[in-house]
């Protein structure tokens, strides 16, 4: 219970600054190109409409970072509990102008918390795709093992990742191995999932051709199944590693060591809150990161939009 | 006549969940080598059950269906189909589309003796291919950057690139505007007459039925349904559409693929 309430507060707090910081990126760059225009002395009516346009793109996200932070700032500044905006982003320029320093193995810089917590989900999430995938595409092409595999898959599909933890302490004997653990069988099933709807809705239009033709099983699935059903691979891929980026903090403040999810664990203990949000941020920007990245391969990817 | 390909008392019976239902019965058609039929009817009729049962899409529920003097069995590239939705690979360019049919035919040896081609062989017969079919130019677009009427071309070139012995159509044309239709229509009378194939078509449209076939086969209203009757053209060949909208010939087929349709197998108000 305590584990899924953690995944919801996580899912929200990246929710809630997804919004935002996607479009500070996006906004940075027209925005030094908005900044000669209050020197000019053409009044505001005869402001290029190319100029009104970029306002009108960037000036509603602007404005939700800015009530944010004023909203942020209001309640820090009416309790001495939450640092305010200011004092956090001082902590970030401190931390962030040496993110790779190393005093022993529970005392290192953020980069160093951030790839480790990147090399438990490229490992995990990792092995999930290999296993998933195939699987997948199994189930959903043979009924015998769809029907099979089913239950099993809607049993074990809502069980809150950090359930899993206690199994992979006990077969591993190892912390790190348990957190990969957890990282892998909670990021296969939209893998899974996602692969064998794919599988079971190629076009029967498609088929009918690899009939006609009389293929291979081997061509037919190079050439027909698996470009059919790239679209919905990636759809579960980045559903994955979503929901593996998600765990992986939760699962690294029970396992310790290195990594961001330890690090707040590390910060809370200190007392030290401008870290604990400074770590939220960052967990934010991955995970976007994360995500906009398999955007982008699967739109280069996709049959719909040929490079 | 002889028979190349021989529709015997064959029938198709799909079990529903609503209980059996007889879509076929009783279906006799023997067509030569070289014949171009079509089959015509009013929607629903199971003109296009009967064309994907000789395609091997669907097996006989009863009677055979022979080709080559071989019992239809499942598909196979020797009876290569052109779907009314052309359904080419979107993620295959026109080029790989024909050379994936092309491929699976000529690149291995059969068991008549031929040998397997070598790729610049079969590189050169899907050029031909869409050569024929005037697509030279779109050999490297992928089929959502090329017209409706390109991408039949497309689905046509295939099927032809496999040198079935039957070429099967379903409502090849049916898709497309009028004008589009009536181009491709002249263009695939002219590839005919180079290749010679055995064409059974499905389509709904009289003209095209009297301008393109030499015998068409009238299917009744299902369920239950059968060829009721069918039409000897016989119109000389090449065909020119203009002058035949004129000739006694035309017009009588016309008339009586109409009379058939219109007065013999009306549909019930829908």
């Amino acid at each position: 219970m305590k584990a899924l309430l953690l995944k919801h507060a996580e899912m929200n707090a990246v929710r809630e600054l997804a919004l935002p910081t996607r479009s500070a990126s996006s906004a940075s760059e027209p925005r030094l190109a908005a900044v000669p225009a209050p020197a000019t002395p053409t009044p505001w009516q005869r402001t290029s409409p190319v100029l009104l346009k970029i306002l009108e793109v960037v000036g509603p996200p602007l404005l939700g970072i800015l009530l944010f932070i004023g909203v942020w700032a209001l309640i820090s500044a009416s309790g001495d509990r939450l640092p305010s905006p200011a004092k956090t982003w001082d902590a970030a320029v401190k931390i962030f102008s040496d993110p790779f320093y190393q005093k022993g193995p529970n005392d290192q810089g953020i980069g160093w918390n951030i790839l480790a917590s990147l090399q438990r989900v490229g490992i995990g999430f990792g092995m999930a795709a290999l296993i998933g995938i195939p699987l997948g595409f199994l189930i959903g092409r043979v009924q015998f093992l769809n029907a099979m595999f089913s239950p099993i898959i809607s049993l074990l599909r809502p069980v809150s990742p950090l359930a899993w933890l206690p199994i992979g302490l006990l077969v591993f004997k190892a912390a790190n191995p348990a957190a990969i653990w957890v990282i892998f069988i909670s990021s296969i099933w939209p893998m899974i999932i996602n692969t064998a709807v794919g599988v079971s809705r190629v076009p029967q239009d498609y088929l009918n051709v690899a009939r006609v033709l009389n293929l291979s099983p081997w061509k037919v699935t190079m050439k027909i199944l698996l470009p059919a059903t790239l679209p919905y691979i990636l759809t579960g891929v980045r559903l994955s590693i979503g929901v593996a980026w998600l765990v992986i903090v939760a699962a690294e403040m029970l396992t310790g060591g290195v990594g961001i999810g330890f690090w707040v664990w590390d910060e809370w203990n200190n007392l030290n809150v401008e870290h604990i949000l400074i770590a939220i941020f960052v967990v934010g920007i991955v995970g976007l990161l994360l995500e906009q990245a398999l955007i982008l391969i699967a739109k280069r990817v996709t049959h719909d939009h040929p490079v | 006549m002889d028979k190349f390909l021989s529709i015997e008392n064959a029938g198709m019976t799909f079990h529903t969940k609503r209980g059996k239902f007889e879509a076929l019965r009783n279906v006799d058609l023997a067509i030569a080598k070289g014949e171009f039929v079509s089959l015509i009817g009013h929607s629903g009729c199971g003109k296009s059950t009967l064309l994907n049962m000789i395609a091997g899409l669907l097996n006989a529920t009863d009677g055979v269906i022979l080709c080559n003097n071989r019992e239809v069995k499942g598909a196979g590239p020797d009876r290569a189909v052109v779907f009314q939705n052309h359904s080419l690979l979107p993620w295959l360019t026109c080029f790989d589309n024909v050379y994936l049919a092309v491929e699976r035919v000529f690149g291995v040896s059969d068991s008549q003796g031929r040998q397997a081609e070598s790729k610049a062989q079969m590189k050169a017969r899907t050029s031909a291919a869409l050569a024929l079919v005037g697509l030279t130019a779109a050999e490297a677009k992928y089929p959502n950057e090329i017209s409706g009427g390109m991408k039949q071309r497309v689905g046509i070139a295939r099927a032809l690139a496999m040198e079935p012995a039957v070429l099967l159509m379903d409502e090849p044309f049916g898709a497309l505007d009028a004008l589009t239709r009536a181009r491709l229509q002249d263009e695939l009378m002219v590839i005919l007459q180079k290749t010679g194939s055995t064409v059974v078509m499905v389509t709904h449209d009289v003209d095209e039925a009297v301008l393109l076939s030499d015998r068409i086969a009238m299917m009744t209203n299902g369920p239950s349904a059968t060829i009721g009757q069918i039409v000897s053209v016989g119109l000389d060949r090449p065909r020119d559409r203009l002058a035949l909208a004129t000739d006694a010939r035309y017009i009588e087929c016309r008339r009586l693929v109409l009379e058939f349709l219109y007065q013999k197998q009306l549909r019930p108000a829908a």
